[in-house]
């Protein structure tokens, strides 16, 4: 018997199981996903919760629910990977051999990783929601600020959904606009970016949309520390931002057994070649969704297109054949920018968000890099879509690879 | 990609003059390219730009600031020092190698 050992059961361990059971003959091959928690967590969803817009159960399910048949679930913390024994030890001594990996454990937000971050102020004046906890605990400040400044603020990309950020302070300025406390807080969002987002069209268009709402922005701002004594955030360059209410991305970082096992960059990211996602290092390691270090989106979109070619190249790399499916980094995002509109996004290594119409050209429904209706509710439908279409491994009725059918070019 | 003289060389470079071949890059550039935005190279700045060529051409990639910092031992807080403002885009300039990419 094969074994396939997968680590990690959130996005993309989950769709890879589900689409490689069916796959690979039970006789012939064990698959084992090892994942420390039982519950799993529909991470779009942790952007609604502070503003009251989803409760939290809305956004919890079981993981074993998502786990097929013939596919052995194990709740436990990973100590480390032994790539030369082909073995993986779990925190409590459990060892578990294989003759394939595929890490799956993704990014964290890092609050330790920040000087006075996590100390004295933190989940008091200095808040996240990049965690189930961390977005329930700013559901509760929210529903008792009165207002002051309101610090939306990225320590360092790469980050996980990298429009949250802006799709929170849009939501923020429409919550606030609607308890009538607009006038009372001042918004200013802080990024380590030369603008609104990371390339020059979308930047303009995002950053346009941040001047209508009237919220500052801060360009260039690498966070040296947190004085949670003054609050203030410090830079690098000795810039200085007070905040009566922070809403801080702390830094990403896979996980840090990936690091222990010596399997990771600087970050904790496991080095793959991009368009396969196998190991650089290691024939028999695969690192799929946000845990790998490709030039892509952190998002549970890039998983989704990724795993749509993911199968085919592991049934060929295991029969010892070239991989023929060559992962082009497509990612789409829905951007929820408040009074119930929406932009969307659709983009890929090469090329940049561009505005069009999606997925089907001068047709849509969805307006690329545009405000409308429609793309709110693509973004709400999104999530009955994620539970009982991505994670069961089931098509979307969506290519896999970009397409630039439908897309405008455009100068900034 | 334009063509430019820099130091009686022919090179290549990007619309935002980052040069785009890496071989067209040598230690004489390096010091005419610092100038052009205000860096007179001392040893501490040749100790990153000589970690950023070596890191460049085993990793493909530029390394970032924290990289930079982490495997090149070079703290964050000292890059802002000898590149001010900008030390990303301006060690990478100066090292004749491409901006290191925010993802998106």
């Amino acid at each position: 018997m094969k074994r396939l050992l997968v680590l990690g059961a959130g996005t993309a361990g989950t769709m890879a199981v589900n689409k490689l059971r069916p796959r690979l003959p039970r006789d012939e091959w064990t698959i084992t996903v090892v994942d420390a928690a039982q519950t799993h967590y529909y991470q779009p969803g942790y952007l609604f919760i502070p503003f009251g817009i989803y409760r939290p159960d809305e956004v919890t399910r079981p993981t074993e629910t998502y786990i097929p048949d013939g596919v052995d679930l194990v709740t436990g913390e990973i100590d480390r990977v032994f790539p030369d024994e082909n073995a993986v030890v779990l925190m409590d001594g459990t060892r578990l051999g294989y003759d394939y990996l595929v890490i799956a454990t993704g990014t964290s937000p890092r609050p330790d990783q920040t000087p006075g971050m996590d100390e004295g102020e933190w989940r008091d004046s200095v808040h996240e929601f990049y965690t189930y906890e961390g977005a329930v605990a700013l559901a509760e400040k929210l529903k008792t600020w009165q207002g002051g400044r309101l610090v939306v603020q990225i320590v360092e990309m790469p980050i996980k959904c990298p429009v949250a950020p802006l799709e929170f302070t849009f939501l923020a300025d429409a919550f606030f606009t609607e308890q009538g406390l607009r006038d009372q807080v001042e918004i200013t969002y802080v990024t380590p970016l030369e603008g609104a987002f990371t390339k020059p069209v979308s930047s303009k268009y995002l950053g346009d949309m941040l001047d209508e709402r009237k919220v500052a922005l801060e360009a260039d701002f690498m966070l040296e520390r947190i004085d949670p004594d003054t609050k203030t955030l410090v830079s690098y360059d000795e810039r200085e931002i007070g905040f009566d209410l922070l809403v801080t991305v702390p830094i990403n970082m896979g996980a840090d057994y990936v690091a222990r096992s010596g399997l990771g960059n600087e970050l904790n990211y496991v080095p793959v070649d991009k368009h396969t996602l196998l190991s650089k290092a290691h024939d028999n390691i695969f690192a799929i969704g946000d845990a790998s270090d490709i030039p892509a989106s952190k998002a549970g979109s890039v998983a989704h297109f990724s795993m749509d070619l993911f199968p085919d190249n592991f049934l060929r790399h295991v029969a010892g054949l070239e991989m023929t499916g060559k992962f082009d980094g497509h990612a789409n995002c829905f951007i929820e920018t408040g009074h119930g509109k929406g932009l969307l996004i659709d983009f890929n290594y090469e090329t940049e968000p561009l505005p069009g119409k999606y997925p089907l050209p001068g047709v849509g429904p969805f307006s690329l890099l545009k405000e409308t209706e429609m793309n709110h509710w693509g973004k709400v439908m999104f999530r009955w879509i994620y539970w009982n279409v991505l994670l069961p491994g089931k098509e979307l009725p969506v290519p896999a690879l970009m397409s630039m059918a439908g897309k405008r070019q455009e100068d900034v | 990609m334009p063509v430019t003289t820099l130091n009686g060389k022919s090179v290549h470079v990007n619309e935002e003059g980052f040069l785009t071949e890496y071989d067209e890059w040598d230690e004489s550039l390096a010091a005419v390219l610092a100038e052009q935005i205000g860096i007179q190279l001392t040893d501490a700045h040749w100790k990153v730009i000589r970690f950023l060529r070596e890191d460049f051409k085993a990793q493909g990639e530029t390394a970032t600031t924290r990289r930079v910092q982490q495997v090149g031992g070079v703290p964050v807080k000292e890059q802002f020092t000898l590149f001010p403002k900008k030390p990303g885009k301006k060690m990478s300039y100066i090292a004749g190698l491409p901006k290191p990419h925010g993802c998106v």
